[in-house]
């Protein structure tokens, strides 16, 4: 059991804890400033971004699927904000219009390339493949210890390992310009803490963190792991820092009981076969926005409550 | 990096007074549209140091974009701006500008003590967070607006008039030369309007100079002593007691100020401004 732990459950269970935080992480700004379908929309942009990158590499290294889906998302904020522009249209209506396009054709892109090399198909990249990411060299728990093992890790987890080292980095680093901004762009422009360029750079940051996360979720269920934890956190908590905390928490607890309820849950009901660990793992985040929605200590009710007294 | 010399601005045939190179915020010529419709159509303006200015005018006139657009906060299509006879930028740190209060969503989760630490951004600097000493001073800010004891208030649960002081108090941590604030007093209780304008004419008597975007035309005269009134383009601009007169409001507001109130507004307020 143990063993078979180690092999079969440890490495998916800690790249979606890793791709889940990652993401709640910069959710809470997006969240905040309203603009939770951004992160949707560079999500779905990822995709003709990352199949671009293959065809004109030829590989599904990382780096160039990360250039590639930094690029196809910085050309999808671009395109969003022409068309708000020039369409004079909402921006709700832009980012659909953008964000579906520009998906479409990432799938048809897809369809017609030889991917029959790489492990990249539309049912892959829409649900993601968590349980597949499996370690055979983790015979057992001393694996951990052993080089020869560690070397067989899927490349997914030291990259999200990265990727989140480096997103902590940046909201650490422009943490009083990403709150001030937020809060108050007009403000911060005053200032000189530079709204504009911080929220391109946050939007870079949730491409990065959206690519990433990419081959654990697919970019369907990604939109969860951006918007649930962080939502749910701000009904915990009335402050900035704790929120991140609490988010950050609501993120490892969906992605740990996500995959577990997946994997065992079925077999504990007497199914045969466990059910696709993403889809648990988006569920589960979604139940603790509602059980948060419900009995969050700052939902909107309790506040008014608090006022009067 | 030149000081701009003293010299006399022509503009639209107009020629204006000399613009002192230590004017805290002067403005020519400048130009704001949003597409095709401009907002503000050449309008100079030169505030003079130490005064207690008043921007009046109708809604859609402007007002709060003429702000925005001399911080760079919009683009202008034309115009200089200079602050402290200097580019804006190189002197930011000397200006504290207070948006309207309708322009941020107050359900953000932030205390008013956390809203009064983002004035001190720049002393606090890069890659620095705010330590005991600057949490002091935040504190001291929300004190000298009454608001001391909602510091570990979450803003939204502030009443309007609370969320005003607390920008307010915001400004104050900047320690500015400039105060540029966009309608302090809207939808704000009395005690608070009693609050801010203290607070204001305690800023003025230091010599720092307070620029507002005011709506209630029959409180000018009290508050103030420079008025610019606009209308897209600048209708008058010096000192109350000889530009807010009723020829000039009328010229402002055409025909959505009853010529009576006019004449009401522009005549039985005595100036008050001489304390």
């Amino acid at each position: 059991m143990s063993s078979e732990f180690v092999q079969l459950s440890l490495v998916p269970m800690l790249i979606g804890t890793l791709a889940s935080v990652t993401c709640a992480l910069v959710g809470n700004f997006l969240v905040l400033r309203r603009q939770s379908l951004i992160g949707d929309a560079v999500a779905h942009v990822a995709l003709p971004g990352i199949v671009g990158a293959f065809l004109v590499t030829g590989t599904l290294a990382a780096s160039a699927m990360l250039i590639g889906a930094a690029l196809a998302a910085i050309i999808a904020v671009l395109l969003i904000e022409l068309i708000r522009k020039i369409g004079k249209v909402e921006p709700g209506a832009a980012m659909g219009v953008v964000f579906t396009t520009l998906f479409a054709a990432g799938v048809l892109l897809l369809e017609r390339t030889d991917t029959s090399k790489v492990h990249l198909d539309v049912e892959h990249a829409l649900y993601g493949n968590l349980e597949s990411l499996i370690w055979l060299a983790g015979e057992s728990w001393s694996s951990l210890a052993d080089p020869a093992a560690l070397a067989e890790l899927p490349a997914q987890l030291p990259r999200l390992a990265i990727v989140l080292l480096v997103i902590a980095g940046f909201i650490t680093i422009f943490w009083k310009e990403l709150v001030i901004s937020t809060f108050d762009a007009a403000f911060a422009e005053s200032i000189g803490a530079r709204p504009g360029l911080t929220s391109y750079a946050l939007i870079v940051m949730v491409a990065v963190a959206a690519v990433a996360a990419f081959d654990a979720v697919g970019s369907i269920i990604v939109i969860a792991m951006f918007i649930c934890p962080p939502a749910a956190a701000r009904l915990m908590t009335d402050r900035m820092g704790p929120q991140m905390a609490w988010s950050v928490l609501f993120a490892v607890l969906s992605a740990v009981l996500g995959y577990v309820l997946a994997g065992y849950g079925p077999l504990w009901l007497g199914a045969r076969s466990s059910v696709s660990a993403a889809g648990m793992i988006a569920t589960v985040s979604g139940l603790i926005l509602f059980s948060c929605c419900l009995f969050g200590p700052r939902r909107r009710g309790v506040k008014i409550a608090a006022n009067q007294a | 990096m030149t000081e701009p010399a003293p010299q006399l601005v022509t503009h639209n045939g107009r020629t204006l007074a000399p613009a002192p190179s230590d004017s805290p915020l002067a403005i020519t010529g400048m130009t704001v549209s949003y597409g095709e419709k401009p907002v503000l159509f050449s309008v100079d303006f030169v505030t003079p140091a130490g005064s207690m200015v008043a921007i009046v005018g109708p809604n859609g006139a402007g007002k709060s974009t003429l702000i925005k657009a001399a911080l760079g906060i919009v683009p202008r299509v034309s115009g200089e701006v200079t602050a402290f006879g200097r580019p804006y930028i190189e002197v930011r740190h000397r200006i504290a500008y207070v948006p309207q209060r309708a322009s941020v969503d107050w359900e953000f989760p932030a205390t008013a003590l956390d809203v009064v630490i983002m004035g001190l951004y720049r002393e606090i600097g890069f890659l620095r967070f705010a330590g005991r000493r600057h949490r002091q001073k935040a504190l001291e800010c929300l004190e000298r607006v009454g608001m001391a004891s909602f510091a570990h208030r979450q803003i939204g649960q502030l009443s309007g008039g609370q969320q005003q002081r607390v920008f307010l108090a915001r400004a104050l941590a900047q320690d500015a030369d400039l105060y540029i604030m966009d309608e302090p007093f809207a939808g704000v209780d009395a005690a608070t309007e009693r609050a801010i304008v203290s607070v204001l004419k305690d800023l003025n008597a230091q010599g720092r100079t307070v620029i507002c975007v005011h709506h209630d035309l029959s409180t000018v005269r009290d508050y103030f002593d420079q008025v610019l009134l606009l209308n897209v383009r600048r209708i008058a601009a010096g000192p109350v007691a000889t530009t807010f007169t009723a020829e000039n409001l009328q010229a402002t507001y055409g025909g959505r100020l009853a010529a009576t109130q006019v004449e009401a507004l522009a005549s039985t307020v005595t100036p008050a401004n001489a304390s």
